[in-house]
């Protein structure tokens, strides 16, 4: 099936003006009438909970942490980019456009993209409205830094916690909304299953983490904001919560999954001290402002102190091949280019896994205190996890898995194939194409929620009538059923591999054989591999505990379970796709250690849809059209 | 991958079935642990043994695992999040401790957190104090430009110490009446910096000290209990500025 984007045509910097224009409207009075159910409070989920509950719709919003602020969105660092041009340095609307083009390796839909860029500008002043103290210089103006990808500075930013501000910011104008009654928060609470009625998704089936009670609740509209799939790699900058459920539950009842294999590796995090280590701490991408990558030149200096290792006998690497952006290469090619040095065995620290993040420079340049303003506490982060002292030995780091820019498939609208599901935020596919810019997700999540989704639901409802669907449709006993049999076969399995083994070996499977670089042999043999693992898992498993209990145990195992399918999709997808683009880089199609894309054959987006357990998925296409711009081979040279 | 010498520890566990259930301290043993093991990490390695042997491993809170998401929340020896300074749980690290050494792990314990099981306690009290008016009521979109007000330097940098807060709640675990005063004091303060925060500020001030006293929390006797717990440093000058915005208030 040929995919339609639903995309808007004529001049580009009119289409989102245009579009908002044609959208039908629901009558003030009547948004009451509407339930709307929003997944994950993260930037995307929490500020769309709370601009719908603003609206006048009954929001019921649901989150599986104790609280709608801790959504893993609060970890984000560096900061949110705007086509504000505060700096006069060169930026406008259509130039960070471009750049997210661009920066995407051309495998994102135009007309989303300029909505974006669009948007970005509001974003800042509604997260200065709602009192986000953003970094300002002593006139009292908007600060702002450069950042990976980009040669002006449009990033805003609170100190090194700007995701933890702009959500602390969207939780608040959420909390506004609960206490008002426009929404009703769940917390604890993990989706389990999309329901849907004729065809049109109708609720979902949630798991009370506190009682394990399995629990329907039905709307007009369900709008999962669910975040990435990264833990599929088992380590990664993910909060340990984040899974592909909530997305592969809705994909299972027919939502289409696009570009699965687009996955972001982030270059500059703290390098693995062992095997029992259950995350990975990134350190900001903005450190790379100030900080210049290097490795020794010879192998021979490896365990030198890397003071005693003289200048000309250091190799900086970034600033060697990619002279006109150095050390602000975008994310893909810095961590491909760490990796390339430590494939060649000039890789510093244990294993040889890191590269060095040198402050010297700057340090000499702006004095201690300036980098400590700008970047104190990932120093105080780095010490804490390394016990090592970053002002006076470079920092070792190493690429880790860090978002998806697959997702959920999505019209311009941000609504799946499933007429009344939306998907918002990291969950969906829609901007980012095959690699995401620093700075760009925090900036699309609040997009979608604060900007993009009061407007597009509003003109999917105008089209429904209300209430039509309670839980009382024998569909929704149906789910309860399906989750309740599912997690009755987990707890019952009682074999003898605890579910982290599972998911440390899928780990380590996906980071192999479909991570950095990825080649025709090693998907292959993941595509062996993961079914074996995967029914090992449901043969072997050890789940202690009970269904109706509090019982940690059991959501980890749901899941993995969920990873163990998904993960082949993502080997599939990777395999099909026989080109390199951005996160997706295929050793077999390079140009001297460059990303060779193939946009006669592969410029479109592809979407799979679930054909049944153990069924071969298919693939749909959505012919991505540049008409503002080029098609050209990305180079940071 | 690591060579490093290991550790065996004897952890003094606090387990609790549900909130209605008594609750009694178990011991088990945590062996083979580096000093690059966080602890939530140990309790990881402790947990993957009493599930081999078939029991219930020990429930705790915790997600982002790098200190910025203020799910984890546990006493340690005593201290709120183990007692480093500004760490949390979750960056708490083994080489804190030795080889041999007893540790005693306990949950957030305060009148308006009660316990749900093991180390996991309810905090929605918090949100509740939020939600009595910690936001400015300002709508998504039709608001000024974002260089309309400026902001002095010195007030957004005294926001942002403030709003750093990771609303874990050690400072009420660490209080020795269970008082929300330095998380509550943080928020007022926050808004009360801004000019974007005044025109509600006193109406905000109050109904946030009410809700307070409402959801069970105690009140401040200057311990200073809290700052020391406070995984982000927060400073009780914040609470300081609570008290006379809640005094200006009376007057408005």
């Amino acid at each position: 099936m040929i995919l339609d984007g639903k995309c808007p045509t004529g001049p580009i910097e009119k289409t989102w003006d245009k579009h908002r224009f044609d959208l039908k409207l629901v009558n003030p009075a009547n948004k009451r009438k509407y339930n709307v159910i929003v997944v994950g409070t993260g930037l995307a989920g929490g500020a769309a909970a709370a601009s719908l509950g603003e609206l006048g719709y009954n929001v019921q919003a649901f989150c599986y942490q104790d609280s709608p602020r801790r959504a893993h969105s609060i970890a984000a660092q560096g900061g949110i980019n705007a086509a504000k041009n505060y700096p006069n340095d060169g930026d406008s609307i259509y130039r960070l456009f471009y750049d997210t083009i661009k920066g995407g390796d051309f495998r994102a839909r135009e007309a989303d993209v300029w909505r974006l860029a669009q948007v970005s500008n509001n974003i800042i002043d509604q997260c200065v409205a709602q009192g986000v103290p953003f970094a300002r210089d002593y006139a009292g103006y908007l600060d702002n830094r450069s950042f990976g990808g980009a040669q002006v500075s449009r990033t805003f930013y609170a100190r090194g916690q700007t995701g933890q501000q702009l959500l602390l910011g969207a939780y608040s104008a959420l909390s506004r909304q609960i206490k008002a009654g426009t929404v009703k928060m769940y917390n604890r609470r993990e989706m389990l299953d999309l329901v849907v009625v004729d065809g049109v998704a109708k609720g979902i089936t949630v798991r009370n983490l506190i009682t394990g009670e399995l629990e329907s609740y039905a709307a007009d509209a369900v709008c999962l904001a669910t975040g990435g799939y990264v833990n599929v790699f088992y380590l990664s900058t993910n909060a340990m919560g984040c899974s592909v459920t909530a997305n592969w539950k809705a994909h299972k009842k027919g939502a289409f999954f696009a570009n699965p294999c687009y996955t972001q590796i982030h270059p500059t995090c703290i390098p693995q001290a062992g095997d029992y280590q259950s995350k990975l701490t990134l350190m900001s991408e903005s450190l790379r402002n100030d900080g210049r990558c290097w490795v020794p030149k010879s192998k021979a200096d490896l365990n030198k102190h890397p003071d005693q290792i003289p200048e000309e006998d250091r190799d900086y690497y970034l600033e060697r091949k990619y002279p006109s952006f150095g050390n602000l290469a975008p994310r893909d090619i810095a961590s491909r280019a760490a990796k390339e040095q430590c494939d060649d065995g000039r890789g510093v620290g244990p294993g040889g896994r890191g590269v060095y993040l040198d402050f010297a420079t700057s340090i000499k340049r702006v004095g201690a205190d300036t980098i400590k303003e700008r970047y104190g506490n990932l120093f105080e982060m780095y010490e804490k996890i390394t016990d090592e002292n970053a002002y006076k030995r470079p920092m070792r780091m190493y690429p880790a898995p860090h978002y998806s820019m697959g997702g959920l498939w999505v019209d311009y609208n941000l609504m799946s194939n499933i007429p009344g599901l939306f998907v918002l935020g990291e969950a969906n596919f829609s901007v980012h194409g095959a690699n995401r810019l620093g700075a760009s997700a925090l900036m699309q999540g609040l997009a979608d929620g604060y900007f993009v989704i009061p407007y597009t639901i509003g003109g999917y409802l105008a089209t429904v009538k209300p209430g039509v669907v309670t839980t009382e449709n024998p569909e929704f006993t149906k789910c309860i059923e399906g989750v309740n049999a599912y997690n009755n076969k987990l707890l019952s399995i009682n074999g003898k591999k605890t579910v982290f083994e599972f998911m440390r070996e899928l780990g380590g499977l996906m980071w192999e054989n479909c991570g950095m670089a990825r080649t025709k042999e090693s998907l292959e043999l993941n595509l062996k591999k993961i079914p074996a693992l995967r029914e090992e898992f449901w043969k072997n498993v050890k789940v202690t505990g009970s269904g109706p209990e509090l019982n940690q145990q059991l959501e980890n195992a749901g899941r993995t379970a969920d990873f163990l399918e998904f993960a082949e999709l993502m080997c599939r997808d990777a395999h099909h796709r026989n080109e390199s683009c951005g996160g997706h880089f295929r050793s077999e199609y390079q140009d001297e250690g460059e990303a060779q894309r193939d946009d006669v054959n592969y410029c479109y987006v592809g979407a799979w849809e679930y054909k049944g357990d153990n069924k071969t998925p298919e693939l749909h296409k959505e012919p991505l059209k540049f008409d503002n711009v080029h098609l050209a081979v990305r180079s940071y040279k | 991958m690591s060579d490093h010498k290991t550790m065996t520890l004897t952890l003094i566990v606090w387990r609790q079935k549900g909130p209605k259930d008594p609750g009694k301290f178990e011991t088990y043993t945590a062996k083979g642990i580096t000093e690059h093991h966080s602890f939530l990490e140990m309790l990881d390695c402790v947990n993957e043994d009493l599930i081999r042997a078939g029991k219930d491993p020990i429930a705790f809170d915790h997600d982002c695992r790098e200190g910025i998401c203020g799910m984890c929340s546990q006493v340690i020896n005593g201290a709120a999040h183990g007692g480093q300074d500004r760490t949390t749980v979750c960056q708490l690290h083994m080489r804190k401790f030795k080889d041999g050494d007893t540790i005693y792990i306990e949950p957030w314990r305060a009148r308006a957190f009660p316990i749900i099981t093991d180390l996991i306690v309810d905090r929605t009290a918090l949100d509740t104090i939020v939600q009595a008016g910690a936001y400015v009521s300002c709508h998504s979109g039709g608001v000024p430009d974002g260089n309309a007000i400026l902001i002095p330097k010195p007030a957004a940098d005294e926001a942002m110490d403030a709003a750093e807060c990771i609303g874990c709640g050690a400072c009420v675990a660490g209080c020795p009446n269970g008082a929300a005063m330095l998380f509550t004091g943080a928020k007022v303060s926050q808004y009360a910096l801004l000019p974007q925060g005044q025109a509600e500020a006193a109406t905000r001030v109050k109904s946030l000290v009410n809700a307070m006293a409402e959801c069970g929390f105690g009140n401040c006797t200057n311990h200073y209990e809290c700052q020391v717990s406070c995984p982000k440093g927060i400073n009780v000058k914040f609470i300081a500025r609570m008290n006379r915005e809640f005094l200006k208030a009376q007057f408005v």
